[in-house]
C-alpha cells in the first residue's frame, strides 16, 4: 500500500469512527427519552394530578403533594437566588468589571457551577436542619438557591458585556448617575438574556434530587407549609424507584416524564429567546 | 473600592454623580452580592470541616483515607471504599467519554453539512439538560438488565481472557456495577465535554484549516496536525470539566453502583462512591461519628472536585487568552 492510499484510509477510518460516535450519542438520548415517553406517557392519568402520593400497599395515589412542593421549592429557590445572581453579575459587569475581586468572585462562580449538588445538601443540613431543629421546605429552597446563584451570575455578566459601551456613554453623557444607566439602558438592552439564564437555572434545579435528600426531605401528605419537610418529585422518584411497589414505579416514571417535559420545554424556550436577540 | 467610581470605559464619572446616594447604594449592594459567591464558597469549607472534625479526630485525616472498614455498630469509619469507587467509576467515565466527545466534537466541527451542525449540537446539548435522577432510573431498570443479558457476558469473553486486566471483568453480571456507574457517568459527561471541544475547535481560524487543506492534508491530518495542537489545552479543560462533574454526581450513580461498602478488584461487582454513600446513608447516620464521616466524606469530595474544575477552568482561560492575544 503506498502512502496515499494509506493516508486516504487512515482518514475515512477515522471519520467513520467520528460519524459512529455521533451516532452512539445520538443513540443513547433516543434511547433514554423512547423509554421515558412510553413508560410515562402510559401512566400519565388526571389522578396525578388529584391525588397524594400513595404509602407502602395504597392502590390508588397521584402526585399532587410532590408537584406541588417541586413548584413551590423551585420558586423560592429562584426568588432568594436570582435576585443575588443578577445583582452580583451586574457587579462583575458594570461596577467592579476591572475591580481586583472581580477575578477570584468568576474563578469561584464557575467552580460552584459545576460543584457537586450533594455536598450543597449537606452545607445546607447543617446551617438550617439543624439549628431549625427539623427538616423543612425553606432549607430545600435555600440549597436549590445556592445552584441557581452561579447560573444567574454567569449568563447576567455575559449579556450585560453585549451590550456595547457606547450606550453606556450616550447614556452618562446625558447625565445619568451611573445607577441609571445600569438599570435603564443596560438592563433593560440585557434583559431577554437575563432572564434567559434565569430560565436556565430553573431549568437546572427542577430535576435537582441530592441537596433536597437532607432538606426538604420528602412528605407523602399534602402541604404548603415551608416549615414543614415537603414533598417534592425528584425525592419521590427516588424513594418510590428504589421502593418494592409496583404502582410506585409508574409513578416515579410519570414523575420523571413531567420533569423531562419541563427541563425540556424550558431549554427550547431559552434557545427561542436566545436566537430571537441574535 | 467602594468610593472609586469610574465608567466602564474607564473614563472617569464626574464626582457629583460619584458622590450620588443612589450610585453608592446601588453599587453597594451589588458588591455585596458578587461578595456572597465568595462568602458561600467559604462558609461551605468552614462548616464542613467543623462538622467533619469528630471523624478527623478520632481516625486521623490520612487514616480515615486509608481504610476501608465501615461499621456502623463497631463506629469504625473508613473512606477507601468510597473513595476508590468514585475514582474509578470517573475514570471509566473519562475513558469512555473522552473519545465519544472527541468524535463528535470533530463530527460537528469538521464534517457535518451546514444544516446538521445545529440540530446534532443541539440534540447532544439535551443530553445534558436531562436530570440525573432520570438517567439513574433509566440506569436501573432498562440499562442495568440489558447490560447484564448482552453486554456483560461478552466482555467477559473478551476482555476477561487477557493477561492482566482480566481480572476486572470476571465477576458475574449483575448489572449493578462500578462499571455499569462509569458507562452511565460517560453518556451524562459526554455532552460537557464534547460541546467544550467543539467551541474550542470553532476557533481555529479558517486561514489555517484551509492551508492544511491546501497541501494536501486529509481532513484527519487537519484535525490531528493542526487543529488539536493549537486547542490541547482548552480541549483538556473540557475534559477536566466532564470529570468534574463526573466526580460529583449523585443520582445517577446511587441507582446503579449497587452501594456495597466493600473494596474490589473486579469492576462488576457493586460497589459505592462518596456521593451515593452520603445520598443513602445521611438521613439514618445517627451518632455523631457516623455523621462526621459522612461529611468527612464530603469535605474530601467537595476538595476533588474543587481543585480538578478549577484546573479545567485555568485551563480554559489560558486557552482564551491566547486566542485574544493571536493577531487577528
Amino acid at each position: 500500500m503506498d502512502i496515499y492510499t494509506r493516508r486516504k484510509a487512515i482518514n475515512i477510518f477515522n471519520l467513520t469512527i467520528a460519524a459512529i460516535t455521533t451516532l452512539f450519542g445520538l443513540f443513547f438520548l433516543s434511547w433514554l427519552l423512547w423509554v421515558l415517553f412510553q413508560q410515562g406517557f402510559s401512566n400519565l392519568d388526571w389522578s396525578l394530578f388529584t391525588l397524594d402520593t400513595p404509602g407502602p400497599g395504597d392502590e390508588a395515589g397521584g402526585l399532587r403533594n410532590a408537584i406541588v412542593g417541586s413548584l413551590l421549592l423551585t420558586v423560592v429557590g429562584v426568588m432568594i437566588g436570582a435576585p443575588v445572581g443578577v445583582l452580583a453579575g451586574t457587579y462583575l459587569a458594570e461596577f467592579g468589571r476591572y475591580a481586583w475581586i472581580s477575578h477570584p468572585v468568576r474563578f469561584i462562580n464557575d467552580v460552584l457551577l459545576s460543584a457537586p449538588s450533594i455536598v450543597i445538601g449537606v452545607f445546607v443540613y447543617e446551617v438550617m436542619v439543624i439549628p431549625m431543629g427539623n427538616f423543612s421546605g425553606w432549607s430545600g429552597a435555600v440549597a436549590l438557591s445556592i445552584i441557581v446563584i452561579p447560573v444567574v451570575v454567569r449568563t447576567t455578566e455575559d449579556m450585560m458585556r453585549l451590550v456595547p459601551d457606547s450606550m453606556r456613554e450616550a447614556a452618562a453623557a446625558l447625565g445619568a448617575p451611573q445607577w441609571k444607566v445600569v438599570t435603564c439602558v443596560v438592563l433593560k438592552a440585557a434583559l431577554s438574556g437575563v432572564m434567559t439564564g434565569i430560565l436556565l437555572a430553573i431549568a437546572r434545579i427542577a430535576g435537582e434530587t441530592a441537596p433536597l435528600l437532607f432538606t426538604a426531605l420528602n412528605n407523602q401528605f399534602f402541604t404548603m407549609n415551608m416549615d414543614e419537610p415537603m414533598g417534592n418529585l425528584p425525592v419521590m422518584i427516588f424513594n418510590f424507584a428504589m421502593g418494592p411497589y409496583e404502582n410506585w414505579h409508574d409513578l416515579a416514571w410519570a414523575g420523571s416524564l413531567l420533569i423531562t417535559l419541563a427541563v425540556l420545554t424550558l431549554n427550547i424556550l431559552t434557545r427561542f429567546f436566545l436566537r430571537t436577540k441574535k | 473600592m467602594m468610593n472609586t467610581v469610574t465608567g466602564n470605559t474607564g473614563v472617569p464619572v464626574p464626582n457629583r454623580i460619584a458622590g450620588s446616594l443612589g450610585d453608592r447604594l446601588f453599587h453597594g449592594v451589588a458588591w455585596m452580592a458578587a461578595v456572597g459567591v465568595l462568602l458561600v464558597l467559604g462558609a461551605i469549607i468552614v462548616m464542613l470541616t467543623i462538622g467533619a472534625s469528630p471523624a478527623f479526630e478520632k481516625f486521623g485525616f490520612f487514616n480515615f483515607l486509608s481504610t476501608a472498614e465501615w461499621n456502623p455498630v463497631t463506629e469504625m469509619f473508613g473512606g477507601l471504599s468510597p473513595l476508590v469507587g468514585t475514582l474509578v467509576s470517573s475514570a471509566i467515565a473519562i475513558l469512555i467519554g473522552l473519545p465519544v466527545s472527541f468524535g463528535i466534537a470533530l463530527f460537528i466541527t469538521e464534517m457535518a453539512p451546514p444544516w446538521l451542525k445545529r440540530p446534532v449540537g443541539t440534540a447532544i446539548e439535551l443530553l445534558a439538560a436531562i436530570p440525573s435522577i432520570i438517567y439513574g432510573m433509566w440506569g436501573l431498570f432498562i440499562f442495568a438488565p440489558f447490560f447484564a443479558d448482552h453486554i456483560q457476558p461478552l466482555l467477559t469473553d473478551t476482555l476477561g481472557e487477557l493477561p492482566l486486566i482480566g481480572a476486572l471483568f470476571q465477576d458475574p453480571p449483575l448489572g449493578i456495577s462500578v462499571f455499569t456507574a462509569g458507562i452511565i457517568l460517560a453518556i451524562m459527561i459526554i455532552p460537557f465535554i464534547a460541546s467544550v471541544m467543539r467551541d474550542v475547535f470553532e476557533t481555529v481560524p479558517a486561514e489555517l484549516r484551509e492551508s492544511a487543506y491546501g497541501v494536501g492534508s486529509t481532513t484527519w491530518e487537519v484535525v490531528w496536525n493542526v487543529v488539536l495542537p493549537m486547542t490541547k489545552v482548552g480541549a483538556m479543560g473540557g475534559v477536566m470539566l466532564g470529570l468534574g462533574r463526573a466526580l460529583g454526581e449523585t443520582m445517577a450513580v446511587t441507582f446503579v453502583i449497587g452501594n456495597a461498602h466493600k473494596l474490589h478488584l473486579g469492576l462488576f461487582e457493586p460497589g459505592n462512591s462518596i456521593a451515593s454513600t452520603i445520598a443513602n446513608e445521611f438521613t439514618e447516620a445517627d451518632g455523631e461519628v457516623y455523621t462526621a464521616s459522612l461529611i468527612a466524606l464530603g469535605l474530601i469530595l467537595f476538595i476533588i472536585t474543587f481543585i480538578v474544575l478549577g484546573l479545567a477552568k485555568i485551563m480554559l482561560l489560558r486557552m482564551a487568552a491566547r486566542q485574544e492575544g493571536r493577531p487577528a
